[in-house]
């Protein structure tokens, strides 16, 4: 078993060459959770690639983006509505008796707005629940993951457990099994 | 082609680490035409803009003919690879980043035309709404303020939809990477991971944001035709612009992402990823758009024609037969006679070479076709009296060819810092098991092979 040293977080993690064997642990692991005194979210799974058939890939899989992105797009309408009326009615241009307030071309502003409204909100929706930017280096990685490799291990597991689970996550097929610290 | 993860990492990360004496060459060609054509530009704000060719009646040509054509080609990008994304294509994943950066960089050329048209384009603020005591502005009632907030939103969503799928991809090269480059992309990756709940955020977003981004595509190039329909203009005020000017949009945009696609597997050796069956549909899509270009510009003559209304029927045999046949022949030449046969024998839309035989006069055809739609009109309008003629300057075409080298060289950096293929949708692909029609299986990307 390989080991990185360090003093702040913790894991213990397998590398594994396809996603068979990483479900494999996976189940492994959810199992092992009340007897090895750890919690589901201590479970960390990393990949280069997002894994739709997998159960390991549908964790954390609820969102509300879609709605979000939707009240975004309603916050930028109503922004660009307001705009619009605003600014034509504290600058009055000289419309020859003609609406001051011209709803057909507002509407293409308040459309822009509303898509642009959506657009940000996703952006910033998703930046915010995938947690990034993150520039620290302290979260658990291992660049091997690039290379095709799944990483699927417990973050923080009670001291008596670490040996057990380093064999497990071996017995589910880990190509090497590591100790990662910061 | 049964490539393991490592090897498609080496394959589509080899251009950013090395480049050849022919990328060197092509970036000295292209910078000096790039400087040329600034050169043009500084000498036009040094000497006024009466040093192009525009002269009453004629204030719109060469800069406008270039900014409408630019937003066309723009929706080569993010538009097609959002239809494609919506509709689950599976072939589009080598596709869509090439795609998607041809939006931005076309979008920011066109973006420069209305400061290079303004003569001082020191005043550009005036193109943006903000209160102002000389009673001019904000002008919400005009397409040209519409232009800014269209421009805008579709520049803003174009680089987010560029950037989104970007991240895996740059924390990929930081972690292969070493010295300066771990640093800039480890940045640029914005510490991504690879969790779950990571993917399945961006997943969605993407989706979203595909769905977003079409109507906002959509809405730029109506309401860039909208600068010309709203206008009591000959051959401008028609009910149908919006339409044919979209239409017209994604026809030039697909024949540019046809070249590019071909310039960058032959430079970047991407013959493994960039298939013939990807030119094949791509070619479909393109004979489609042909056919569908052809109907509106039937449509809108035939009506025209039919109406007889004197202006407009100025404007319609100056084009016909008159001063600007030549190049209204030439346009229905490249647009239709050239592509369609082209791309409906199967045998020769299955052959790379000649997809980018269909593809290349389109671009010019498309050129040709925003030129005649912006100078006939505004040379013959109304009154006789008050025809006109226009004839372009040198600063003018320096600046056009300018432009065109400008976004060849902007294409080429791109390719030197970013994966021109989204490496982990392509590895996607690899676990989705698609099923070829047995037709299709010798020439279907190896990547979605069964």
């Amino acid at each position: 078993m390989e080991s990185i040293k360090g003093n702040e977080m913790n894991a213990i993690y397998g590398l594994y060459p396809d996603p068979d064997s990483a479900q494999r642990a996976l189940n492994v692991l959810e199992r092992a959770q009340g007897e090895l005194g750890f919690q589901d979210r201590d479970i960390a799974v990393l990949s280069g690639e997002p894994y739709e058939e997998y159960g390991f890939g549908h964790r954390d899989h609820k969102t509300r983006m879609p709605w979000i992105a939707a009240l975004g797009g309603v916050v930028g309408g109503l922004s660009g509505w307001w705009f619009v009326s605003f600014t034509q009615k504290s600058y009055p241009l000289i419309s020859g008796g003609m609406h001051l307030v011209t709803k057909w071309s507002d509407g293409i502003i308040t459309y822009e707005l509303t898509m642009l409204g959506a657009i940000l909100t996703t952006l910033f929706t998703l930046l915010i629940l995938a947690r990034i930017p993150d520039w620290s280096g302290r979260k658990l990685y291992d660049p091997a993951i690039s290379n095709g490799k799944i990483l699927i291990g417990v973050t923080n597991p009670p001291e008596k457990a670490r040996g057990e689970l380093g064999k497990r996550l071996l017995a589910a097929g880990a190509e090497t099994v590591k100790e990662y610290a910061r | 082609m049964d490539k393991t993860p490592e090897q498609i990492n080496q394959d589509l990360l080899r251009p950013l680490y090395h480049a050849s004496w022919r990328f060197y060459v092509a970036l000295v060609i292209l910078g000096s035409l790039v400087a040329a054509a600034f050169f043009a530009w500084g000498y036009q704000i040094y000497n006024g803009i009466g040093v192009s060719g525009l002269d009453r009646p004629v204030f719109w040509a060469f800069y406008i003919t270039n900014f409408v054509f630019w937003i066309g080609i723009s929706h080569a990008g993010t538009l097609i690879s959002a239809i494609l994304r919506v509709s689950n294509a599976t072939w589009r994943r080598p596709v869509t980043r090439c795609a998607e950066a041809i939006t931005v960089f076309a979008l920011s050329i066109s973006a420069m035309f209305p400061l290079i048209h303004l003569g001082r384009p020191w005043l550009f603020f005036w193109l943006i709404p903000y209160p102002s005591e000389r009673g001019i502005w904000p002008q919400f009632r005009s397409p040209l303020l519409w232009d800014f907030f269209a421009i805008n939103t579709y520049l803003i969503g174009s680089v987010t939809f560029l950037l989104l799928p970007s991240f895996p991809d740059f924390a990929l090269i930081r972690d292969r990477a070493s010295g300066w480059r771990k640093k800039v992309y480890g940045i640029a990756s914005l510490g991504w991971r690879g969790t779950p709940k990571q993917w399945h955020r961006l997943e969605m977003a993407m989706r979203i944001m595909a769905v977003a981004i079409i109507p906002v595509a959509v809405s730029v190039h109506t309401i860039v035709s909208w600068d010309f329909a709203m206008a009591p203009v000959p051959g401008w005020h028609s009910t149908i612009f919006g339409p044919y000017f979209v239409a017209g949009a994604i026809f030039s945009g697909i024949a540019a992402l046809i070249i590019a696609m071909a310039m960058l597997r032959k430079l970047l050796h991407l013959e493994e990823y960039l298939k013939p069956i990807h030119f094949d549909y791509l070619g479909k899509l393109l004979l489609v758009m042909s056919l569908l270009w052809f109907y509106f510009v039937f449509a809108e003559r035939l009506t025209t024609w039919y109406g007889n209304f004197p202006s407009e029927m100025a404007v319609f045999w100056v084009t016909q037969s008159g001063r600007f046949s030549k190049l209204f022949w030439t346009m229905i030449f490249c647009n239709f006679i050239i592509p369609v046969p082209i791309l409906a024998i199967k045998n020769l839309r299955t052959k790379i070479g000649w997809t980018v035989v269909a593809s290349i006069p389109v671009i010019v055809g498309m050129w040709l076709e925003r030129f005649l739609i912006i100078v006939p009109s505004l040379s013959h309008k109304y009154l006789p009296y008050n025809f006109g003629t226009y004839r372009p300057s040198w600063v003018e075409i320096t600046i056009t060819i300018g432009t065109f080298a400008g976004m060849a060289l902007l294409y080429l950096l791109f390719s030197r810092v970013f994966p021109i293929i989204s490496i982990w949708e392509l590895k996607l692909g690899l676990q989705k098991k698609v099923e070829a029609a047995p037709a299709l299986a010798s020439q279907e990307p190896a990547t979605e092979q069964p």
